[in-house]
């Protein structure tokens, strides 16, 4: 055979035949799915978890307790710390499976373990990445806050987040950037996801170039997309610096 | 990028010329070849999925088995010796037309399809494809009841590729054949296609589950090798007196007792 020809055939093979490309194309769409709802629940359970480490951080570390809302913030802080410790010490795809086989065994929805097990690991790494910029603002800034009248919730939210958002961005972008490639192993409980669906056209194929190539490209693409929004993000927050 | 497509084309395929080289080639008698096979026998690598019970699966880290066995016997008629290499199912074909092993031994199945990429011995044992369900209240009592359910298969397997014809169908393909059949008794799949011999092995292992009387499919299992490969004619005449002495049924009765 021609060596351009079975080029082209082994192309058709995995683009043409059966609408594998359709099915490249909803592959797409799981994983960003996948990404999307578990970077939602990431920032939002990581932010709660990075208030905590960080309240007891600035208020309590190296005190002894003296009312009881202190004993509670520690136990948080416990639980937080135990669950930081648990999901950072342990490998996703292992999270996942025991998500999919164990804690939700009689559920038939694949999906939504993965939402929950990405999600969860997500916010580990989020809730230290958003406790490193609360601790980054200088405690003047907190000071000045308190003594013009602020309380701890108001400074939090108008004066600390702004300014350690600003600071975590990149770190941040980083975060959702290893969530899109890690979303990869979401074949393992059967979720028809771009890896799953390349890893399929190749089972049936027999060929390795193309799926893994084309997979490759398109998890590349959408990095480059996110890492330019994220860009664009940060120019516009640096523009208050003025 | 037409050029450096073709460009990288040709580099792995120059690899994989010099891979088929430098692989057991059998009689050859260029020089090279002498040269080495006075040091010491060849290597002949074998892909496979040791996941498989009892064709083929792990025992203390070694991977043993029906499959496992009939090529050691192949390759001690060929005096090489072998290497087998554990790897995913899907990975095999790839593997084998890669030149990263020389044959591909795993239960597989001949089919059309598969025939496109690589060549295949004449079959060494016959096999059929049969339905696990769920002992109580399963809504799959025959082939026919499979149209518009959910079936565990293992990806890339005969059984994954029957399924993916049926009507409305929701296939879930695993990793693992074990894994299917896990989520089968969890009840997150309706029933799973899978080969007969790993079948028994899994409803042992499972209580509350049961093959299906009815076969879904029958099929031939062979080794696979490269295209055009010179070992494919030595595996034939391997095989052949293998079968021709009784080794390979008594290869067979060792772990399959009817």
């Amino acid at each position: 055979m021609d060596f351009f020809e079975s080029i082209a055939q082994s192309f058709i093979k995995t683009f043409i035949t059966d609408d594998r490309w359709l099915q490249l194309l909803s592959g797409l769409g799981v994983t960003i799915l996948i990404t999307l709802v578990a970077a939602a629940i990431g920032i939002v359970l990581g932010f709660l978890i990075a208030m905590v480490r960080s309240t007891y951080d600035m208020q309590l570390q190296g005190r002894k307790c003296s009312k009881p809302s202190d004993y509670i913030l520690k136990v948080l802080n416990f639980i937080c710390n135990f669950y930081i410790t648990i999901i950072r010490g342990t490998p996703v795809v292992i999270q996942l499976m025991i998500m999919y086989f164990i804690v939700f065994a009689s559920s038939r929805d694949g999906i939504i373990a993965a939402f929950i097990s990405f999600g969860m690991n997500s916010a580990a790494y989020v809730a230290e990445i958003v406790r490193s910029g609360i601790m980054s603002i200088d405690k003047g800034q907190f000071e000045a806050s308190r003594s013009i009248g602020f309380d701890y919730k108001n400074t939090m939210i108008y004066i600390i987040i702004p300014q350690a958002f600003k600071n975590i961005l990149p770190a941040l972008g980083n975060e959702f950037i290893v969530l899109v490639k890690e979303t990869s192993v979401a074949g393992y409980v059967a979720l028809q996801d771009l890896t799953y669906v390349g890893n399929m056209i190749r089972s049936r194929t027999y060929e390795a170039f193309f799926p893994l190539i084309t997979v490759a490209l398109i998890y590349l693409i959408i990095v480059l997309i996110l890492s330019f929004l994220l860009k664009r993000l940060e120019r516009r927050l640096r523009n208050s610096d003025h | 990028m037409k050029k450096i497509l073709s460009a990288v084309l040709a580099v792995a395929m120059l690899c994989t010329c010099v891979l088929m080289f430098t692989a057991c080639g059998g009689n050859n008698s260029s020089a090279a070849s002498d040269a080495s096979s006075k040091t010491e026998a060849k290597e002949l690598h074998m892909a496979t999925n040791a996941a498989f019970e009892p064709y083929e699966y792990k025992e203390g880290g070694e991977v043993v088995g029906i499959d496992a066995d009939i090529a050691n016997a192949i390759c001690e008629k060929l005096g090489c010796k072998l290497v087998i290499d554990d790897m995913d199912f899907d990975a095999i074909i790839t593997a084998v037309t890669s030149g990263k092993a020389d044959f591909g031994m795993a239960g597989m199945t001949i089919t059309d399809e598969r025939k496109q990429s690589v060549d295949f011995t004449d079959p060494y044992t016959n096999a059929v494809q049969v339905i696990i369900v769920n002992e109580k209240d399963s809504p799959v009592a025959s082939a026919d009841d499979l149209k518009g359910k959910s079936i565990g298969v293992q990806m890339g397997t005969t059984g994954d590729i029957y399924v993916t014809d049926i009507e409305g169908a929701k296939v879930e393909r695993f990793n693992k054949g074990a894994d299917a059949v896990l989520a089968l008794t969890q009840g997150k799949v309706d029933a799973v296609v899978i080969d007969n011999q790993p079948a028994k092995a899994f409803v042992a292992q499972n209580p509350g589950t049961k093959i299906l009387d009815d076969p879904f499919e029958n099929e031939e299992y062979a080794i696979c090798l490269k295209k055009g490969s010179e070992l494919t004619e030595q595996f034939n005449k391997a095989l052949k007196e293998l079968k021709d002495d009784g080794t390979i049924d008594t290869i067979i009765k060792k772990y399959i007792s009817e």
